[in-house]
């Protein structure tokens, strides 16, 4: 009879349950397995062992060829080490400093650019692609180059200049808004009373930054940069979109690139199993982020015993 | 040493005589920065403050403005300002703009379908989920919460791959019901901690008085506890429809044909290979794709937020 009872009560995990075995841990364990075949567009189970990861090794660490002192060809590792890092700095820094800013002027203020800040995040990613590349089109139509323009200076071909750059930034203005607003809701929790403290014994805005809220945030700042780091490891479309990657592979980075592997038409490939083997390294990093976070920020303790049991 | 202890006695008199300007100014207004500071160097530093944000807001400011304007105009000089009026490029609402691009209605309505469906199937494995880990004892609920934590690192690209294998072993290639599954079983982790944490949030003497009147589980979860969680339900809703409604690689990857298209698709098609694209038409289309989501996003930004912060509460 109790065991019965408690069965039922498995029913309200059913539908999550059912959806996160087909669509989440199937896949996770079919993506791992399929690192060791060749498969492509026949889906053929073909087994080749370690041949993916040979052929990452080759490409990766052969590929790039120095030429006259300069990198001929762009490398995707170090693609995507630029990727994450100034990406992850423009998130962080940035965040930071709009979040203390927006928290520093009026409310109303403060809300409102906070919201142009979200903009960004909640707007198609198609969508975002089309308005950054009607600010960096090459010819005189684009935003930016109308401005230089009109002080006389010739259009430049930004995504052909300056790939990583323009990937860089444009991501950064998504991920700032994450930043920005936990940190600004951490800023606005502080106790009135400690910022009043520090201004009653003369600290200047500055100091008061320093000493009083930069403290009181660490944890949520530690929090962002470690969750921002594994979310731009994986994260591509916003490049996709707007440089497609390149001119080449000059601003692919790691997760775009085993897309490309799988996806992409105009190479044709679809190798569906390279791709596989190359996400499951991402998978590899991103399970060594997750317990690295459960040891730092104590997720046993959002796990607790529920409060009310009564059987 | 008298003259010490007399400069300790002016500090301390200069404290309270700030403390009290400070009281004195903190009840009249709501400001809450720099009371006490030097006037002039404080409105230096707010200018300063201001003129920061304005700058660094500008592009962002200036594309959203960009799509709307050229939408509407003929020509585009100087990149932002408009020269004549037209609706030729909102065409596409009521005719095939050109031979390549359909009408935009059938794919309207798989963009809706696509929204409204990860909405509803979002919150239909959330609010039982979440409200089974708020409240029940039962055996495999931490390693649940483990393991949604676990999934919870590993988006997009790591399943990409093989999510295209087996909704091809499923039949569900080129079907937007495809997607909707997908999604909704990507945001399951972040729903479900959503909902969790509503729960969480509500009293239990409510569920104990309908204990006690002799409901089980089911009764209460349905008709006591749902009522009361409304506001993250709705919270929820909207989150997944925005994230349903904007898709975007799921849509490039498992949808191929052309009936299966959705707004991320068609604009997709419209900006091509960048060559020879229709700018005025691209605009338009990226207005009419935008449009419900801007109205979510003005109405309900609090609710948004307070699900963004929710989700992450972990780590505050």
């Amino acid at each position: 009879m109790k065991l019965a009872a408690i069965g039922k009560l498995y029913l309200f995990f059913l539908p999550a349950l059912v959806i996160i075995l087909i669509f989440f841990a199937i896949p996770a364990v079919t993506t791992a397995i399929m690192g060791f075949t060749n498969m492509d567009f026949q889906f053929k189970w073909n087994f080749i062992g370690f041949g993916n990861y040979v052929k990452m090794v080759k490409d990766f660490l052969i590929w790039p060829i120095w030429r006259e002192g300069k990198l001929a060809r762009p490398n995707i590792i170090i693609n995507t080490a630029i990727w994450v890092f100034a990406t992850l700095l423009i998130n962080t820094i940035f965040g930071l400093i709009l979040a203390i800013l927006t928290t520093s002027i009026e409310r109303r203020a403060g809300t409102f650019f906070r919201a142009i800040w979200l903009l960004p995040r909640f707007t198609p990613m198609i969508v975002y692609g089309v308005i950054c590349l009607s600010l960096l089109l090459p010819t005189k139509r684009g935003i930016f180059n109308a401005v230089r323009g009109a002080v006389g200076l010739q259009p430049l071909d930004w995504i052909s200049l300056y790939p990583m750059a323009v990937v860089i930034i444009t991501g950064g203005f998504i991920g700032a808004s994450m930043g920005m607003v936990i940190l600004a809701s951490a800023i606005d929790s502080i106790s009135e009373d400690l910022r009043r403290a520090a201004k009653v014994d003369g600290a200047s805005w500055f100091q008061e930054i320093r000493y009083i809220i930069l403290p009181l945030i660490r944890w949520p700042l530690m929090f962002i940069t470690a969750y921002q780091t594994l979310s731009l490891l994986t994260s591509y479309e916003s490049i996709l979109v707007i440089t497609k990657g390149g001119p080449f592979f000059a601003s692919t980075n790691w997760s775009l690139y085993a897309y490309k592997a799988a996806f992409d038409v105009y190479s044709g490939t679809y190798a569906y199993g390279y791709g596989a083997a190359l996400a499951t390294i991402l998978v590899i990093i991103g399970i060594i982020f997750s317990i690295a976070y459960w040891r730092i920020f104590k997720f046993k303790e959002m796990m607790s015993e529920p409060k009310i049991e009564v059987e | 040493m008298e003259e010490t202890a007399d400069k300790q006695i002016k500090v301390e008199r200069a404290k309270v005589a700030r403390i009290q300007d400070l009281q004195g100014e903190t009840t009249f207004t709501f400001d809450r920065g720099m009371v006490l500071r030097d006037k002039s160097k404080e409105r230096a530093l707010k200018i300063a403050m201001y003129t920061f944000l304005i700058i660094t807001a500008t592009p962002i400011f200036l594309g959203y403005a960009w799509i709307f304007v050229a939408s509407f105009s003929k020509e585009m000089t100087f990149g932002i300002i408009p020269k004549g009026l037209t609706i030729k490029h909102w065409r596409f609402l009521w005719q095939a703009p050109n031979q390549v691009m359909p009408i935009v209605w059938p794919v309207f309505l798989n963009t809706l379908f696509l929204g409204l469906g990860t909405a509803f199937l979002s919150v239909l494995i959330s609010t039982p989920t979440g409200y089974a880990l708020s409240r029940l004892k039962v055996p495999g609920r931490k390693l649940f919460l483990a393991l949604t934590l676990i999934l919870h690192a590993f988006p997009g690209i790591s399943l990409l791959i093989s999510l295209f294998w087996v909704l091809q072993k499923l039949h569900l290639l080129n079907s937007i019901m495809g997607v909707v599954m997908v999604n909704a079983g990507l945001m399951s982790p972040f729903c479900i901690w959503v909902m969790k944490g509503f729960f969480d949030g509500i009293p239990w003497d409510i569920e104990m008085s309908a204990f006690v009147d002799g409901a089980n589980r089911f009764q209460i979860w349905y008709k006591v506890m749902l009522p009361q969680v409304r506001p993250g339900i709705f919270a929820i809703s909207i989150f997944s429809f925005i994230m349903g409604w904007s898709t975007f690689i799921y849509v490039l990857v498992f949808i191929l044909k052309k009936q299966g298209w959705t707004l991320s698709s068609y604009i997709y098609a419209i900006l091509g290979e960048y060559r020879f694209v229709d700018w005025g038409f691209l605009a338009a289309a990226s207005v009419f794709f935008i449009l419900p989501v801007l109205f979510f996003f003005v109405f309900t930004n609090k609710y948004l937020m307070k699900v963004t912060i929710g989700g992450m509460k972990g780590g505050g």
